[in-house]
């Protein structure tokens, strides 16, 4: 009896995790655009990078421009892997994005907005896989050390990562990556519960500004986006940024309800989070750390309020080391006809990301600002030494 | 009335052949994933994100709704028959349900647990239809210093899980401890016992080391038994369904489960564990067989099977109305809302009123499918237990292993793994109960940080856990959890009489 059990019920099990896996969907090998190299190379990250392909394999098939993601069968030899500082040319073969954060995050959603562009703007497979972890440096050092000198990969990045590699303390940092282009920003919003005595801003800043720990802030996790803000405001009315009573939680789900129910004097959270609770007022906006006011957005801007201070959370895209100028030329033009496409237009409409389309050596020096900026601040707040 | 409208509404779209299909699809793949161990519902619906390019809102959601549903329901099976929960939230109850399986009461077992899955989940659909507003309420009351009472309360219930030594238990609990502390610091942003490992910053997954713990823990413990022992088939003892004597003691832990787990899912970093580990010991508190628990008491198995329903159906009510996430598969539906525009939170009955009513029309239906679906089944998945053990046990490590690396791509989440099963392999082999582990797994980043939150808020003011109702009431709850049992003792000492049990210890038995 147990025999015939055997025979089915392993082979379903199997076939179920397949399932499951949507590995069971498309092998990442692209049709006739693949290089011959491709099919026999076997890099040290082959592997990972050919597991981490088939969890996002259906993400292509739909995603992937012109149906080129004919599937091929066999999921060990992946288009995916390429060997380090390969011989390959951008444009070539398909381009892998990692997202450094798990799916559902900033970098991911980012990440599959850029996907159907860019491969309409290469005629290329593109697919994007995950791999999260301590706000993106885990990602950050394999992209760093896996990937030198290859063309075909991709990494987004961001202020949170900028924040990231010197709260962590990181070993790799991200002027070794080569910076291609910065695609988005959103902006940060200043909220309290609406039945909060503040009704402005500056009512807020002159308590914070008279006894700066009595003001506890709810925002995501310590030294992100929404801490900083904290401290660039605790700079500019004069309070000592290591009072700031900033209360971390580790995802938007616990801050936000942290401050809905009344736990904290203020939070600091993304706009785009608050929004629909600002709109069904549950929350009153304070401010928003853009340089402009927003169209149809009834609240005044930090610095319409009076106080000198802007903050983007910008994302942006970069590429591995050791890429040579020309190569990098191309990467950047590619960037450039996917940010015209319309799919990539919609996302920025429909995620409601602002426009921030900055490439090559103007990302570079931007980087930089940003790097000293947030040391700074960091170092003010008390997270780094 | 309006809400018995928009209600026939959504079954009306909902009944739609194409939706059901979708329905039958999700609840099936939902209780597949379940299954196996480490790939839960939250990597299931993030790996078909994807198709919602393809589909039409509703019947993604009718899909993703069942991908959540059928998870917790084929969560248990493992958990129950070969010890090895699928998911964090099945670990209580693989306490008395591998008791059962043993016992030749699987069958039992994995019946009470589907229908204990059925009731909660069709319990707290309506509670979600007709009380969804003031049970969201509820979470915006909850400030830090009460969800700090609240892990305390669950603390308490360590005691339900020590088994029969105390100090076993105990060290069991404080490995556990130290497990949950491993990572960055969520106040300070600093780190703690990482060792230079940048995958130990975001610390140790609950799902690694439940994994770890009993799934490769038992199948090296297996393994190690099986030139010793000849080879036992637990056949099924009696009838493969339920007697009336289990249907009599499952109704009333499969309410109190709903009771529990309802409320507490729908807190905010309430979480869907917390709830079955105070079912278990409620129901171990209650129950007229105690001397069974620990041996396979049914209680134990309907308790916290319909607790974690209850939790999971919990969850929907902040994601629907506020628009908190407040599990991973919450937060992953929250961005498949968002791939159509759609933002869940206050304006979401109004924006979308026929997609969420056909949601919540679904969640009945995919109740009733999981209950069809899963009852049969209970004939087939006994018969795993007929598998030679060889063959099953190291299908079991390929899943764990698959699983775990699913979650994150990392080989070094794998050896952790494994590392962790080496350690639950020791404390199997030396009787140490695992329970109280991954209890201390799952408590004490929450509970270490909503102490320090609530202080920081105070100022450093002990007395706001004192101050605020809702934690004072909580903390008595806790005291009393811990007192109780003690108080008949106390009273017949008072009277002169002698003491009927032995030393006091925690838990029932006792000390070795």
């Amino acid at each position: 009896m147990y025999r015939m059990i055997r025979f089915i019920a392993l082979p379903l099990l199997v076939l179920l995790l397949l399932a499951a896996c949507g590995a069971a969907g498309e092998p990442t090998g692209a049709g006739g655009q693949d290089s011959p190299a491709t099919a026999a190379s076997t890099s040290a990250n082959a592997p990972s990078a050919a597991a981490e392909s088939s969890i996002t394999a259906s993400a292509v098939a739909s995603a992937s421009a012109g149906g080129a993601a004919a599937s091929t069968g066999g999921t060990t030899t992946s288009g995916a892997a390429t060997t380090a500082g390969g011989s390959a040319t951008f444009g070539t073969q398909p381009i892998n994005i990692m997202a450094p954060a798990a799916p559902g995050g900033g970098w991911d959603q980012t990440a599959r907005a850029v996907q159907p562009g860019l491969a309409a703007a290469t005629n290329q497979n593109v697919q994007v896989y995950n791999v999260p972890g301590a706000g993106g440096t885990v990602g950050l050092a394999q992209f760093v050390n896996d990937h030198r000198g290859n063309p075909n990969q991709l990494m987004m990045t961001g202020l949170v990562m900028v924040g990231a590699i010197q709260t962590n303390n990181a070993p790799v940092d991200l002027t070794q990556a080569t910076p291609l282009a910065t695609l988005t920003t959103e902006w940060e919003a200043i909220v309290v519960p609406t039945n909060s005595k503040y009704q402005n801003l500056k009512e807020l800043m002159d308590d914070f500004k008279a006894n700066p720990s009595a003001i506890s802030w709810g925002g995501g996790s310590a030294g992100s986006t929404d801490h900083v803000l904290v401290g660039l405001l605790a700079k500019e009315v004069g309070a000592d940024p290591s009072k700031i009573n900033y209360i971390a939680h580790s995802g938007g789900g616990e801050a936000l309800s942290a401050i809905l129910s009344g736990a904290v004097s203020a939070g600091v959270s993304g706009l785009n989070e608050v929004r629909d609770q600002v709109q069904a007022g549950q929350l009153r906006l304070l401010g928003v750390s853009s340089d402009e006011r927003l169209e149809g957005l009834d609240a005044p801007t930090v610095t319409e309020a009076g106080y000198n201070v802007t903050l983007p959370n910008w994302r942006g895209i970069v590429a591995p080391p050791d890429i040579s100028a020309e190569e990098r030329a191309a990467m950047i033009a590619a960037l450039e006809r996917m940010h015209e496409t319309p799919e990539w237009q919609q996302a920025l409409e429909k995620n409601g990301w602002n426009d921030f389309f900055r490439t090559g050596d103007e990302f570079t020096s931007f980087l930089q600002e940003e790097t000293t900026r947030l040391q700074t601040v960091l170092r003010d707040i008390g997270l780094v030494q | 009335m309006d809400v018995w409208n928009s209600l026939l509404n959504g079954f009306a779209t909902a009944l739609s052949p194409e939706y059901l299909l979708l329905a039958a699809i999700g609840v099936t793949l939902g209780t597949l994933v379940g299954v196996l161990p480490g790939i839960g519902p939250a990597l299931t619906v993030a790996l078909l994100l994807p198709i919602t390019y393809n589909f039409d809102p509703t019947g993604a959601f009718i899909m993703f709704a069942g991908i959540y549903y059928g998870g917790m329901y084929g969560g248990s099976t493992t958990s129950i028959l070969l010890n090895t929960p699928g998911e964090s939230a099945s670990v209580a109850t693989t306490i008395e349900g591998f008791a059962m399986a043993k016992a030749g009461r699987g069958g039992a077992a994995l019946a009470t647990s589907a229908i204990g899955s059925f009731v909660a989940g069709t319990i707290s659909t309506i509670a979600i239809t007709f009380v969804a507003p003031a049970v969201a309420q509820l979470a915006l009351l909850f400030q830090p210093a009460d969800y700090f009472a609240l892990t305390v309360l669950a603390f308490v219930s360590v005691t339900a899980l020590v088994g029969r030594s105390l100090l076993r238990g105990m060290l069991s609990l404080f490995v556990g401890l130290f497990v949950g502390l491993v990572g960055i610091d969520v106040l300070s942003g600093q780190t703690r016992f990482t060792f230079g490992v940048r995958e130990l910053l975001d610390g140790l997954d609950i799902v690694v080391v439940a994994v770890g713990l009993f799934a490769v823990g038992e199948a090296l413990y297996v393994a190690s038994r099986m030139r010793y022992a000849a080879e036992e088939i637990v056949g099924v003892k009696g009838s493969v369904w339920m007697t009336r004597d289990e249907w009599r003691r499952s109704w009333k832990p499969w309410l109190r489960g709903t009771l529990i787990g309802f409320p507490l899912g729908s807190l905010p970093a309430g979480g869907a564990e917390i709830p079955t580990f105070l079912s278990y010991s409620l129901e171990k508190r209650l129950s007229k067989h105690k001397e069974e628990f620990g041996r396979g008491a049914i209680e134990g198995v309907a308790g916290p099977e319909a607790a974690n329903n209850a939790a999971f159906s919990g969850v929907l009510v902040p994601l629907l109305t506020l628009g908190i996430p407040t599990s991973a598969t919450a937060a992953i539906l929250l961005v498949a809302f968002q791939i159509y525009n759609l933002q869940p939170g206050p304006l979401l009955f109004q924006n979308a009123p026929d997609l969420v009513w056909a949601l919540i029309a679904s969640l009945y239906i995919g109740n009733v499918m999981l209950l069809v679906l899963n009852l049969p089944l209970v004939r087939i998945w006994i018969k795993l237990l007929e598998i030679p053990r060889p063959l099953l046990y190291s299908s079991i490590l390929v899943f764990a292993t698959l699983g775990v690396y699913s979650l994150a791509n990392s080989v070094i989440d794998v050896l952790i793994m494994y590392g962790i099963g080496l350690v639950g392999f020791f404390m199997r082999r030396y009787d140490f109960p695992v329970g109280p582990t991954v209890l201390g797994v799952i408590l004490v980043p929450l509970m270490e940080a909503q102490f320090r939150r609530a202080l920081s808020i105070s100022q450093g003011d002990l007395t706001i856990f004192l101050r605020r109702p809702i934690s004072l009431t909580i903390l008595l709850l806790a005291v009393a959890a811990v007192l109780l049992p003690y108080v008949p003792a106390l009273i017949a000492r008072l009277r002169g009489k002698k003491r009927t049990e032995g030393r006091f210890v925690f838990g029932s038995g006792s000390e070795d």
